[in-house]
Parts: C-alpha cells; structure tokens; sequence
C-alpha cells in the first residue's frame, strides 16, 4: 500500500486551552527535526491533526521517527484521495488497504466521518456504499461492529478524504519545548537518564550537567556519559551538556570533612553547582535521578540536607521506581547497555565506607564551614565546558571512522 | 604454482593481512585492560564483532571468536552435551563429519553418551527420513555440516530445519567451515540453526582464528574457562590482529561471493566435463544445488590418491588426497565409504578445491598435465 501521509493525533494537547497553539507549533517542530533524514516529507501541523505528508517517502522508516516524539497519541498511516473522490475510488481504495492486513475469519467495520457537508453522502451512506462492497469483494469477511479486527476509518474532510486502517500508539506525553526548561544532574548510571527521559516526557528541555574529576575518573567515563546524552536526545532533539571539573572540590572536602558527612558536603556543593548553573541559564528547575531508600545520599533524611542549599525546585521523576522498574525503562529508551559499562564516576569515588543515611543539619553546616565553598565554586564554574550533543553522536567510539579503514 | 588445494587453506588476502599487522602494530594493548590503550583495543575488538555479525545479518551478542574450526567443533559438541545432560544423553550426527566434529562424538561416547551416525546416499548427503527417525526424547544435539570438505555434497538443510522446527529444545549445529561464502547464506542461517562453526583460514583470513554463531538464548558449556572473555564464554586473550583481519576478510568474501561462486563454479563445471572423458575416472561430485561450488572429487582408477598428488607436485600444481587432515594418516575417505564408493576407487581419490583467485588459465595448465600423466598412468594400472 503506498500511503500518502501519517495522521497525527495529539495526547493531552486538546486540553489545554489558550496554550494550544503554542503546543501544536512546538511539536510540529520537534517532528520535522526527527524527521530531518527524510528531505522529502511535509509537516503540516494543524488545530485537530498534525499531517506528516509523505511525498513517495516509505511509511514505515517515518512512523519508527514518530514513536520517540513526545506529545503524539496515536498515528496512523492514511490514504489521501481528494476531496471530490467518487464512492468508487474510495471502494477500491478501501478493498486495496482491508486486503493488506485481512487473514482469513477476520472481521471488519467502516467508520466514516463527515466533516464536508458538501459531499453528495452522508455518513451511512459512504459506511454502507463501502461496507457492501467489501462483503462483495472479499469472500468469507464478515462485519462486526464491537472490537473489529480491521476498524477502517474514513474522514470525509474539507480538505480531502482519508482512509486509514490501522492505529499505533504515540509516546504520550507533552512536546519537548513546552514545558519550559531545566538542568539534570547526569551522572552516567541507570537512573539519570531514565529521569531526563521522564522530564522530557512532560515537555521539558533538559541541559546535561555532568560532574567530572580527573584524573580520579577516565576520560571514558565523560564520553559515556556525552554518548547516554546523545541517546536521550533521541527524544528531545540537541541537547547542551555542561561538564563541571570537580577534582578540586572533592579533593578538599575529603580533605578536610569528617567521613562521615563526606558525602553529604560532597552532594550539597554539587547541588551548589548545579543550581548556578541552573540560574545562570534561565532554567526553572534540577531534576536528579534520585530514588528514594536507594543509597545513603536518598533517604528523606540527607535529600532535606542536601536540598537546603537550593530553593529551586529539585524534581526526582524516579522518586518512588523501584530499580527494577527504572532498568526496564532504561532498557525501552537504550541507556541501560550504555550504563552499565564499568567506568568509575564521580559518585563512586571517594566514597567513605559508611557514610550517614541521616546526617544531622546543624552538624552539616558546621562541617562545611571548614572548606571555601566560594572559593571552590567560583573555579569550578570557571573551568565548565558546554558541548552540544546530537542523536547519533559517538563519543565512546570515537576511533570508529579510524576502525573502518582497518576492517 | 598452482594451488588446487583452497579447502585445506587459503591464502591469506593481502590486504587481510595489512590489516593484521597494522593492528599488531598500532592496537596491541589488552581489550580487557582498563587504560585508554587497552579501551582502543576493546573499541576494534566491538567493532569487529558488529561488522561480522551485521555481514551475516545477526547479532554481535551472537557471535563468539575461536581459535578456530577444529575449537568450535569440540566446543559445540561438547558444550551441548554437558550443558545438556540432565535433559539427555543422545547426540546424532551424520558419518561423513570432518573429524573436529566425528571425533568429538567419539569423545562423549567415551563419557557415556549415545551417539547415532546418520548413514548418506550416493550424494553423499543424509536422508531427512532417517534423522526423524533417529531423533529421541532424549536427543540434545544434531550436528549436520553445511558443505562436505572431502567431495563438496551440500546437506539438506532446509529439510533438518523442517524436521527439527518439532523439537525446538534439540541445539542443532552446523559446521559451515566450507560453506560459508558459497552461496548457501540462506540454507546455513535458517530460522532454526542455533549453532555454526566458521574457520578463519578457509577465506583468506590468517590461521588459529575462527568465530560460532550462537542463537541468543541458546546455552553450551564453555571449555574454556578463565578471565571471562566473550562474555565468560571462552576465555583467553583476544587475538585481535586476526580477529580484525577475519572481520576484513568477511566484508571481503560477502562483497564479491556471487562473483566468486560464479568463477570456482565455472572452473569447476569445465574440469567435471573435461575429467568426464577418460574411461577410467571417477567422478563423486555431481552437478547443480545439491554440491558446492568450489570442490570437485574424482579418481582414477588403478591410482592411489598420493601417487596422483605427487605426479602433479612435480609440475607444481597442488591438490589433496580427500581432506588434508587425514591425508597424511593414509586412510581412505570415510565420506566415500559412507556413500558405498568401492573401497579400491576410493583409494584412489583426490580433491581439487578452488578459490576465487584461480583463473582458467590454470584450470587449461592443469589439463594438458594431467593428459600427459594419464597416459602414464594407463600403461600402469
């Protein structure tokens, strides 16, 4: 079947009132970016439908695009007739398309709506013009009306008449781009990036940010956590990744804190950090990947510790996963593999053999008083460095154009 | 010179061979180790999976590097077998495997296990019919090869494939050593195939490396046990230089195959038709799909096999008595004996097996020489 476009429908969109517009340009453009390697394609986004007009472009490379963009509830592939088609030319269009996916003993329904008042039928009789042409023309079909197996539906439009038969479900959410914007502390293991994948979810375009401490960690540990980016821009399109050196800062915390609280110092200038970073680029919020009872910095007690450096909003989409059902998303949205690889982060350096699940805040605050917060602050956001990190980049296997010559 | 000999080796492809020293060279750190020198090294050692495994259209998870044929033999017969053991103890196999296979049965049959020996016709290829009846609840392994490396017969496949679809427990093996880059890609990877044995050498990769496949979810026991190489299945240092150079050599050899399989069949087909001629030849590979491209058998009666070997030795054109591993032990061909070839012609036969680098040119110098040595030979016998 050649079809001539992807019908797009919008999730949550058509709730929101005055904001509509806005959304519907936003996804419109996060589309045509996904859709970038298909020069030929034409995105139409309009108030009820968005129509991904296909030009001869195979279906099936363009809806595997769709399935990753946020703010799509279903799609369907559709066949475009004009909107003057005679009952004919949708009969055989119709039997062309039931034809493709019919197995034997299968059953089917039509259901036409008619936008076009114009057009010389009305609803039923399109529905029993088509429906008695199909029963005709393929023998043993019969017609059900509750949960057919083939549901073809015909929309008699102002703007042409289309025909689709088959519905996949989009990826939900809110378009990237409308729910304003934030920073993600990425660390490079399963949970940050199922959380940015989450934040994304909801509309929110995420700056990368990722603690760094050479030579304590390897330069591999930065390109993974550059190519785990690089995955999740899969769903949101370019993503800025700040990398903040941190070797100096967990020097002399460890240098002189208690190890007890070292961990909790440690998080609270991480956090420092990542807040004027936040600040300074205009975004809203940080969200962490952070789950609580996971490890000793995610009990109640060390987040309200740690937490007390800021009073932006941290967002911990992962709050109450399990870790079983955070490795499944991971899995789903391919980090998982990625994370797994064994380089050391900043997170599992350094890190006292029992550090405090409940550190007391009074006590927090007087160890820290014993390093120069500002001081440190002030050269690691000096040193920061800001990459901007597209679908497809490899940084981990940078060597591979060298490679290729070889094999 | 003239090599005749393509299924005893190959030669190493130049261009393979660069390849293998520039990696020596260049990437010779551990890929285990955990510097940035031995990460480069992991980095190619991916690489190299991936391009082997998209070659052949599967996973790279499903691909495992050897030392070679002979080890992916034993390793799947033997895997399966222990791995297997509580589920059953029969394992069947055909009598016309090449020895990496037959005498790793023998093996297990030392251990305790039951092995049946799938009888051929005068193809030299298995009946379906005598696989299903031989397979039993407690079968866990079938092993078939895809082409014979002593006359070229191609066995039915498609057929196991069918039959085993039924027993969707039973590993069924195959060893491809000879088959792969044939033409065959389709009838090796059918759906049903869980294992298959690959040889460096045979293609114009170096020797001492080779690869299985191995259908994700299917499990073997490995034999060798160490540092938790090929993700604790076979441990041991990659050999990356030769890993890489395999890896080249399979883009090579899937890149010109329909070229290849058209030249060695054509060479092939004019020598069968020019052997045909002589009153006292026999030839044992046939025509058409049921034989491989690249192997023509055949004997001339009254002759041993050596004595043909070395009378076409002195004018430099090399071919084998059968398959080279048991040249040397002097003992006549099982396949043929399995196929009911009378055991005084079998004495008698030799192996020509092409490559793609031979020319017809050869293929006329190797005419006029054996027309000289025929009438030699006539006088005789």
């Amino acid at each position: 079947m050649e079809y001539s476009e992807i019908m797009v429908r919008y999730g949550e969109l058509s709730t929101k009132g005055k904001n509509r517009k806005e959304f519907i340009r936003q996804l419109g453009q996060n589309i045509r970016n996904v859709l970038k390697p298909f020069p030929a394609v034409v995105v139409k986004a309009q108030r009820d439908r968005l129509h991904v007009v296909l030009n001869d472009q195979p279906a099936q490379p363009v809806m595997d695009a769709l399935q990753q963009v946020f703010g799509i509830e279903t799609f369907s592939p559709v066949v475009k007739l004009p909107k003057d088609a005679s009952l004919a030319d949708i009969q055989q269009t119709a039997e062309q398309m039931i034809k493709e996916q019919y197995q034997p003993g299968q059953t089917f329904k039509i259901a036409t709506r008619r936008q076009n008042k114009n057009y010389p039928l009305n609803t039923y009789g399109v529905d029993d013009g088509v429906g008695s042409y199909i029963l005709e023309t393929i023998p043993g079909i019969q017609v059900q009306m509750k949960n057919p197996d083939i549901n073809l539906q015909i929309d008699v439009r102002l703007s042409g008449i289309y025909l689709s038969s088959v519905t996949i479900p989009g990826a939900l959410g809110l378009p990237v781009g409308t729910g304003g914007r934030a920073t993600m502390m990425l660390s490079g293991g399963i949970d940050s990036p199922v959380a940015a994948y989450l934040a994304m979810k909801r509309g929110v375009k995420v700056d990368m940010i990722h603690f760094f401490s050479p030579p304590y960690t390897s330069q591999q540990a930065l390109a993974k956590a550059k190519d785990l980016a690089a995955k999740l821009a899969a769903f949101g399109g370019t993503i800025d990744f700040i990398q903040v050196p941190f070797t100096k800062v967990q020097e002399e915390v460890k240098k002189r804190v208690p190890e007890g609280y070292l961990m909790t110092i440690q998080r609270r200038m991480m956090l420092r950090l990542a807040a004027a970073i936040t600040i300074d680029r205009h975004c809203n919020g940080v969200f962490t990947g952070e789950s609580l009872g996971q490890v000793a910095s995610q009990t109640l007690e060390s987040m309200r510790a740690i937490n007390d450096v800021t009073t932006l909003p941290v967002l911990r989409p992962l709050i109450s996963l399990d870790k079983t059902e955070i490795i499944k998303i991971a899995r789903e949205i391919d980090t998982y593999d990625l994370s797994i690889m064994p380089f050391e982060d900043c997170c599992t350096i350094f890190t006292p053999p029992a550090p405090k699940t409940k550190p007391d805040l009074e006590k927090t605050h007087e160890f820290e008083q014993l390093v120069d917060v500002d001081g440190l602050m002030q050269d690691a956001l000096a040193g920061i460095e800001v990459t901007k990190i597209n679908v497809g980049d490899d940084y981990l296997n940078s060597q591979e154009d060298v490679f290729a010559e070889l094999l | 010179m003239i090599y005749f000999d393509n299924s005893a080796t190959t030669k190493v492809n130049p261009d393979v061979l660069a390849t293998y020293n520039q990696v020596s060279e260049n990437y010779w750190g551990n890929p285990s180790s955990l510097h940035n020198f031995g990460e480069k090294a992991d980095q190619l050692l991916i690489q190299s999976r991936r391009q082997i495994a998209s070659q052949l259209g599967v996973q790279p998870a499903e691909i495992f590097f050897t030392s070679g044929g002979t080890e992916g033999d034993n390793w799947v017969v033997k895997g399966t077998a222990l791995a297997k053991r509580q589920f059953g103890r029969h394992l069947i196999t055909t009598q016309v495997e090449h020895d990496a296979v037959k005498h790793s049965m023998q093996r297990m049959e030392e251990l305790g296990f039951e092995v049946t020996y799938l009888p051929v016709d005068e193809e030299g290829r298995i009946r379906p019919d005598d696989l299903r009846q031989a397979i039993r609840s407690d079968t866990t392994l079938v092993s078939v090869m895809a082409v014979n490396n002593e006359m070229g017969a191609v066995q039915p496949l498609a057929e196991v494939a069918e039959i085993l679809r039924d027993y969707p427990k039973i590993h069924f093996h195959v060893d491809a050593v000879q088959g792969i880059g044939k033409g065959l890609h389709d009838l090796i990877f059918n759906d049903r195939v869980d294992f298959v044995t690959f040889s460096g050498h045979k293609f114009h990769a170096p020797r001492g490396v080779g690869f299985i496949y191995g259908r994700t979810g299917k499990k073997l026991m490995p034999l060798l046990d160490g540092g938790g190489q090929e993700r604790g299945q076979r441990s041991g240092t990659e050999n990356l230089p030769a890993i890489a150079a395999m890896a080249k050599a399979v883009r090579l050899l899937k890149q010109h195959e329909q070229q290849t399989v058209a030249t060695e069949q054509e060479l092939r087909l004019n020598l069968r038709d020019y052997l045909q001629q002589f009153a006292k030849v026999h030839i044992f590979s046939g025509t058409g799909p049921h034989f491989a491209p690249h192997i023509l058998c055949f004997a001339i009666e009254g002759v041993k096999g050596e004595t043909i070997v070395h009378a076409f030795e002195e004018d430099d054109i090399y071919l084998s008595t059968t398959s080279a591993c048991s040249s040397k032990k002097g003992l006549t061909s099982s396949t043929l004996s399995a196929m009911g070839v009378d055991p005084e012609i079998a004495r008698g036969a030799v192996r020509i097996s092409l490559s793609d680098q031979n020319t017809m040119a050869e293929v006329e110098q190797f005419k006029r020489v054996f027309a000289k040595l025929y009438e030699q030979f006539k006088t005789l016998s």
